[in-house]
């Protein structure tokens, strides 16, 4: 994972005049000195605030129903469904990052794969709770979707685009887990060699497994990072694709099209890159790490969410026009009524958010400018969430009856569970950060320049 | 006679030392030697002459066999436990089995990615030997050690020392058993 030769100049990944010691002392530090700073706190406790009205959000629920959720026919899939497709979808841009990076061989990534992939199992396990308390009742939950012989001798309907999604995403979840958990080890190693509390000591030791460094264990290690990274790829890639058949094998218009796998994994992909600048840019200030990630990681993920912001715009682009040249009069009509039917104002924001808003990042101004980056990063996560939402509830409150039109609005209890799950990603994320090193150590010594080993003679 | 000794470990400031060390204590015939690096070296393994192929085969049996798995599973369930007509197609109506199948397989193809790394690896191994040498806690940091066991048949504890000391080491030390 060489940086690339310097054929023309190119900002450094790592700022220069660190040594395998400074890196882990910064990156360790932040774990391991035991102070954090007020940001954290705040943000923190602000996380755990929300945390606690998803829990009442939650218990509510299972007392009462999801009567109290603003779902009704028509409209019988809202906020639920479209929170996990949102949260699911900001977990892409982790997998992006350190496995098809990995194999592409960007230097980059490795500044920004811990916390991604961090960020990609808090948004798993936020989009994972939707389809398990969208019912209710939960605990049905276990004979609908697993399939485990049960005393009704029933099995779940493997031809349905809900028992893929299922597998997919859990599928998903311990991959990530897996992947991650694989970084972590020679980290959790320099964390139980440098601990002084006897506790930290021995937590860090049991999770290193004895992790020595050993040449021999490397090689295996090495091998087993490059194959899990070619099994995620394709994985990240089916994860979406499955979400999307959710939506495109049923025959509602505005769902049923070709173009939704490609376009719900670049969307995935570009809220996920938002997501990530929205974290990567406040705590980059807060801890100082401006020396690990560098401007050149702002403007690359930049890009690469402006690069798949226009896959999305021709997403958009492609519905429209297969609204008028299927010839279709529902398909036509479901266009027509997402520009100027009573959700019209939903449809133009959206398409502020997530094609106007982003050709900012043309600009290298805007690029190289965490404040600006920033903005345009809240305003994609915003238009990802409407861009669900427009699917969702647009395709569905004008039925193919008129008689059976109908509104669709939240209810308190909808936004309670949705800003809940945001507070518990905040309270896992930082509590993440307090815990575990937030950049991969061993992976950030490798671009020390000391690292490099030169070719030997006769050998 | 002094005790006896697990090995010796030599500590050195740069990968580029610790390889150029260990292709030479590997051409003096030495076999039972260790690298230890806070990052992977891949030239320490190389100049060990270690590379182990069998984790490929372990994953891809691994993917087989949840390919097999989520498959049989579908199989089973849709044309004998519980078979289901649906819209006319075929109980084994296999284009709509390959999501969950292909999903199993990298499930089980990452499972046993892990638990395989983990398991020749030889861990979980909370004690080894090398723990006992104080500096050993910088590989995991800074530091690059070259460890030669005593259990090597060319180990002599004068000889080898001098080999070590020839490389110009930043210190020896003995590891207790």
């Amino acid at each position: 994972m060489d940086p690339k030769p310097a054929t023309y100049p190119t900002a450094p990944l790592i700022e220069p005049g660190h040594t395998f010691e400074s890196i882990t002392e910064k990156i360790s530090g932040v774990v391991l000195s035991g102070r954090q700073p007020l940001f954290w706190f705040v943000v923190l406790g602000f996380g755990m605030l929300l945390t606690g009205m998803l829990g009442m959000a939650i218990a509510w629920l299972l007392l009462r129903g999801v009567g109290i959720w603003g779902v009704n026919i028509p409209v019988g899939w809202g906020f639920a469904i479209i929170n996990f497709v949102w949260w699911i979808g900001i977990g892409h841009a982790g997998t992006l990052i350190s496995a098809i990076l990995l194999l592409l061989k960007q230097g980059w990534r490795t500044s920004i794969n811990r916390f991604a992939e961090a960020m990609t199992i808090f948004a798993v396990m936020c989009a994972g709770l939707f389809p398990l308390v969208h019912t209710g009742r939960p605990w049905l939950a276990a004979y609908w979707l697993f399939p485990y012989p049960n005393s009704m001798s029933i099995w779940p309907q493997f031809r349905s685009p809900l028992i893929w999604d299922v597998f997919a995403v859990s599928t998903y979840f311990t991959v990530s887990l897996i992947f991650w958990y694989t970084g972590l080890i020679p980290d959790l190693a320099t964390l139980r060699d440098r601990a002084k509390n006897r506790a930290a000591k021995i937590i860090y030791g049991m999770f290193s497994l004895g992790w020595r460094g050993s040449g021999r264990h490397w090689q295996r290690y090495e091998h087993i990072y490059l194959l899990l990274a070619g099994l995620s790829t394709p994985l990240v890639l089916s994860v979406h694709t499955v979400v999307s058949f959710d939506f495109s094998i049923g025959i509602v218009p505005g769902w049923h099209t070709t173009i939704f796998p490609p376009y719900f994994v670049a969307g995935a992909i570009y809220d996920g890159f938002a997501m990530v600048l929205t974290l990567a840019i406040p705590i980059r200030a807060v801890y100082h790490l401006e020396d690990f990630i560098t401007t050149r990681h702002l403007e690359n993920m930049a890009k690469v969410t402006l690069a798949t912001g226009l896959i999305v715009a021709y997403g958009y682009t492609s519905e429209v026009f297969f609204g008028w040249y299927s010839a279709n009069k529902y398909e036509g009509f479901m266009v027509w009524n997402r520009m100027t039917g009573p959700y019209w104002y939903m449809y133009w924001t959206l398409i502020f958010c997530n094609i106007i808003s982003p050709q900012w990042l043309w600009f290298k101004k805007v690029r190289t400018s965490p404040v600006l980056l920033f903005c345009v990063a809240m305003i994609v996560n915003v238009g990802m969430w409407l861009e669900r939402f427009v699917i969702v509830v647009v395709s569905l409150h004008r039925d193919f009856v008129p008689a059976a039109w109908g509104m669709y609005h939240g209810t308190k209890w909808d936004y309670m569970t949705f800003f809940g799950t945001i507070g518990f990603f905040l309270t896992m994320f930082f509590l993440f950060i307090r815990a575990l090193p937030m950049i991969s150590i061993f992976e950030m010594r490798t671009l020390a320049p000391a690292a490099k080993v030169p070719a030997a003679e006769g050998h | 006679m002094a005790a006896p000794v697990y090995g010796l470990l030599a500590e050195f400031d740069s990968p580029a030392e610790l390889v150029a060390a260990t292709r030479r204590v590997h051409d003096a015939g030495y076999r039972r030697i260790d690298t230890f690096s806070p990052f992977p070296v891949e030239e320490a393994w190389e100049a060990m002459h270690h590379h182990d192929k069998r984790l490929s085969l372990i994953v891809l049996l691994g993917g087989l066999t949840g390919m097999c798995s989520g498959y049989g599973l579908e199989y089973w369930v849709h044309t004998m436990a519980y078979p289901i007509n649906v819209a006319g197609k075929p109980l084994n109506s296999w284009p709509q089995f390959i999501p969950v199948t292909f999903e199993m397989t990298i499930l089980f193809a990452a499972i046993s990615a892990l638990l395989g790394m983990i398991v020749l690896n030889g861990l979980p191994m909370p004690y080894h030997p090398v723990f006992n040498v104080e500096r050993f806690a910088r590989a995991s940091q800074d530091k690059f050690f070259l460890l030669i066991e005593s259990a090597d048949p060319k180990f002599d504890r004068s000889g080898t020392l001098e080999l070590l000391k020839g490389l110009n080491p930043n210190e020896i030390n003995e590891v207790e058993p």
